[in-house]
């Protein structure tokens, strides 16, 4: 259920003017309203990209958050292998079918 | 009238806004394949033209995911991304909501099809229109495959999705145009960006386009997703043409894997008998 609030988040940040502005106005007011464990919100407002796909965010999701916060393409693929590096194999979605993949 | 025409080919976002970093010959080859589907959709004289798509969570969120859906609004608008970083104009784009009701009607009885008043158009869409009815004046009748969050319709009933479109069509008054756009191999957004399985391809191309049902059914998801990436999935676009076709054959006017565009790009056409 977690991922899926996650999910939500950025897919309602991504989509949603309004959401997005609360995003700018008062970003923690606007998490509350989802179910995010620690590690989650963490990830959200540090912009921890790496993490995010990690825990199994979806890149058609997560490319928008990269965007969002300022990042360029080539640095939101880095982050993504940071990540990986970092916090070890895909947990959970529809990735983690990858963690018997060759690097 | 009937369908008039089919055809499919890809839609990756960096096609058009990452145009000039593939090398020419290939950004050319495949413009130029690009033109001549458009030189045969516009010969086919069609009334509407039907769009079955694979979007990336634009309009659908796993809070309540159709397998099927086609749009029933009179205008829609896209692209919904950024257009500087699509390159690609936000613009409104024309629809039938008439014709769609009643295709939709047709397909329901063998299909339980979901339909939606309210579409932005993602790339999924936008960057086929964009070479193929680039002054945006033919009405589109965008269809969704969900091809992003499983579980995913399994391939038969995607083949099926295609016959059962074929009859609503030719039911019609209007000459209909059909395309499936989505990629084969490609691992899009992800630290796999830009491989593309090129073996995998031409095997999935060479059964499309003859047209072997049993073959193009007989992928699994895992497979699919362990060979061809999650982006795989979108060969349920391609089956819905060959279904939509069944019996006919089809010509492939250009493929080619382009690793920056972060997909084999693939145009080609389905004979309608």
């Amino acid at each position: 259920m977690s991922l899926y609030c996650v999910q939500k988040l950025l897919y309602q940040l991504n989509r949603d003017p309004h959401t997005r502005q609360r995003y700018h106005e008062n970003f923690e007011s606007l998490l509350e309203e989802y179910e995010l464990t620690e590690e989650e919100s963490r990830a959200v407002i540090e912009g921890d990209i790496g993490l995010l796909y990690v825990m199994g965010v979806n890149g058609q999701i997560l490319m928008h958050y990269s965007a969002l916060i300022g990042q360029e393409w080539d640095e939101y693929i880095h982050a993504m292998k940071e990540g990986v590096k970092s916090y070890g194999p895909v947990r959970a979605g529809l990735y983690s079918m990858l963690k018997d993949r060759e690097p | 009238m009937s369908l008039v025409f089919a055809g499919t080919c890809s839609h990756a976002p960096g096609i058009t806004g990452r145009s000039n970093r593939a090398a020419s010959n290939l950004r050319e080859g495949l413009r130029h394949s690009l033109g001549r589907m458009r030189k045969l959709l516009e010969e086919s004289r069609p009334d509407a033209l039907i769009v079955v798509a694979a979007e990336h969570f634009a309009n659908f969120f796993m809070d309540n995911m159709p397998a099927y859906c086609m749009g029933m609004a009179d205008e829609y608008e896209g692209p919904i991304e950024d257009e500087e970083w699509l390159a690609i104009k936000h613009t409104k784009i024309p629809g039938n909501p008439d014709l769609s009701r009643r295709i939709i009607c047709d397909v329901m009885q063998k299909i339980d099809l979901a339909y939606a008043e309210e579409w932005k158009f993602d790339h999924g869409i936008m960057v086929p229109l964009h070479f193929l009815t680039p002054h945006y004046d033919l009405p589109i009748l965008p269809v969704n495959i969900n091809c992003q969050g499983p579980p995913l319709s399994p391939l038969h009933r995607a083949y099926e999705f295609g016959r059962t479109l074929r009859t609503a069509c030719d039911a019609q008054p209007e000459r209909i145009a059909l395309i499936g756009t989505g990629g084969l191999s490609h691992w899009p957004a992800t630290p796999d960006s830009g491989e593309i399985n090129e073996p995998w391809d031409k095997e999935f191309l060479d059964s499309f386009i003859h047209n072997r049902r049993e073959d193009l059914i007989s992928y699994k998801d895992e497979e699919i997703f362990s060979d061809a990436g999650q982006g795989g999935f979108e060969i349920r676009t391609f089956l819905a043409v060959a279904g939509a076709t069944e019996g006919s054959i089809g010509e492939l006017l250009f493929y080619a894997p382009i690793p920056v565009y972060a997909v084999g790009c693939t145009v080609a056409t389905m004979t309608v008998e």
